[in-house]
């Protein structure tokens, strides 16, 4: 169950909600309204093959081309398009640069848009209220519940997402990766810091 | 609607509760009701307007004590109501008692699943109108009440900002989600500052982006 509701309901049985989507999968698949192997599909897709690995390519691409990089800020969708990251989600994408003076933040105060092709699903906080309420109001509160701390003189940016474009962080690449190569450059580019909750430690390197 | 999931600006939502290494789901029925909606939708019955609008129409103590995709499933179980592609009493039997309805279409088929997904739906539009505002532009959001689906937040209603960006023409989601067509307008990022926002406690050099569009708007001085 989901770690953000865990603290207002007891679900160390099997949740009611489990057999009412048992229920309904039965039913649609014995109407013919759905093909259980497509929803196996579905999942499969989401849990092994898209994710923030590609948005980290994306990133290390941009902090090594700067014709790249000129491209992904100019025409997001396209630019990301051409490393094969396309559609559901990620339909009109846009990127905002961190630099030394300015921070940028990703939520969305009215549900849970997120560019899916590049980041995958969103986690829990992401679409839970804590965030979606706070990020907006207190950016700089939940920047430093993520342990990170920025100087008043940082300019914050947070980007609501209320309409169908979805915005990725590029974090600020960090000093002494000058000579890295894409893989490892990309190790470093962690989901958080392309939402804008982290940033990118050289530290972590794979 | 200024339901529950509008929730910017809320305060006594609790701490930001993160897990280390989270999975994409944390159980099979979240991985099959996410898969079921997406299969549901791919039947092309109702919009992402319409979805939006069947998971956030509800009591704010539903809305807030369930979980995701309790939630999703919910707005689901609405639409394929809707649709006539459910019946009462079936979720209950855990079988069918009713014939499909007569625009059932064949299912989504697993060799299909990676093109749709990779093809998405754009929702830009061409709009005739020229944009009535310009990046620079000083504008207001329009206070608004109404009960049906709309993507202006309130914690931006009646507040002033600039137009960052005009993004072109867009499905506009207020008519979308009611059936009314796509109406398409043009849309623009604007930005606001915090304090205009939240007062003199934001910081001074913070700001707020929000995607908005045209008749959410009206020029300001």
């Amino acid at each position: 169950m989901s770690g953000a509701h865990s603290h207002d309901h007891d679900h160390d049985h099997d949740p009611p909600i489990a057999a009412r989507v048992k229920a309904l999968e039965a039913v649609l698949t014995e109407k013919g309204l759905v093909d259980p192997r497509a929803l196996d599909a579905l999942i499969d897709t989401y849990e092994h093959k898209v994710g923030p690995r590609n948005g980290a390519r994306v990133v290390a691409k941009a902090w090594r081309e700067p014709e790249f990089k000129t491209w992904l800020m100019r025409d997001a969708t396209a630019a990301i398009a051409s490393l094969g990251f396309t559609g559901r989600q990620g339909e009109h994408m846009r990127v905002v640069e961190n630099t030394a003076a300015v921070h940028n933040l990703v939520v969305c105060t009215l549900c849970s848009c997120y560019p899916w092709p590049v980041l995958g699903l969103p986690p829990v906080w992401y679409k839970a209220a804590p965030y979606r309420s706070r990020a907006v109001m207190d950016p700089r509160g939940v920047l430093r519940e993520f342990g990170v701390t920025l100087p008043d003189s940082i300019e914050v940016r947070v980007w609501d997402s209320t309409a169908e474009l979805r915005y990725l962080v590029l974090p600020m690449r960090p000093a002494g990766t000058e000579r890295w190569n894409e893989d490892r450059l990309a190790s470093i580019v962690t989901r958080d810091a392309m939402i804008g909750v982290a940033l990118c430690d050289a530290g972590r390197a794979a | 609607m200024n339901g529950a999931h509008d929730l910017g600006g809320m305060h006594g939502l609790g701490p930001i509760t993160r897990e280390p290494n989270e999975p994409v789901f944390h159980a099979e029925w979240e991985r099959r009701a996410f898969a079921l909606t997406l299969a549901m939708g791919a039947h092309r019955r109702w919009t992402i307007d319409r979805s939006r609008f069947a998971r956030e129409d509800r009591h704010p103590v539903d809305y807030l004590a369930s979980s995701y995709y309790e939630l999703w499933t919910k707005a689901l179980e609405r639409l394929a109501t809707e649709e006539q592609f459910l019946a009462p009493g079936e979720i209950e039997a855990g079988r069918s008692l009713a014939p499909p309805p007569a625009h059932t279409k064949a299912p989504l088929a697993a060799a299909d699943v990676a093109p749709m997904l990779a093809r998405g739906t754009r929702h830009d539009r061409p709009v005739a109108a020229a944009p009535r505002f310009a990046p620079g532009d000083a504008v207001r959001v329009k206070v608004a009440a109404s009960p049906l689906h709309t993507r202006a937040p309130r914690y931006c209603g009646g507040r002033k900002g600039t137009i960052h960006a005009g993004n072109g023409g867009y499905v506009f989601p207020d008519a979308n989600a009611a059936g009314k067509g796509e109406g398409p307008q043009h849309l623009y990022t604007v930005r606001f500052a915090a304090r205009e926002l939240w007062g003199d406690a934001a910081a001074a050099n913070d700001s707020v982006f929000i995607d908005l569009w045209e008749s959410y708007l009206e020029p300001a001085r």
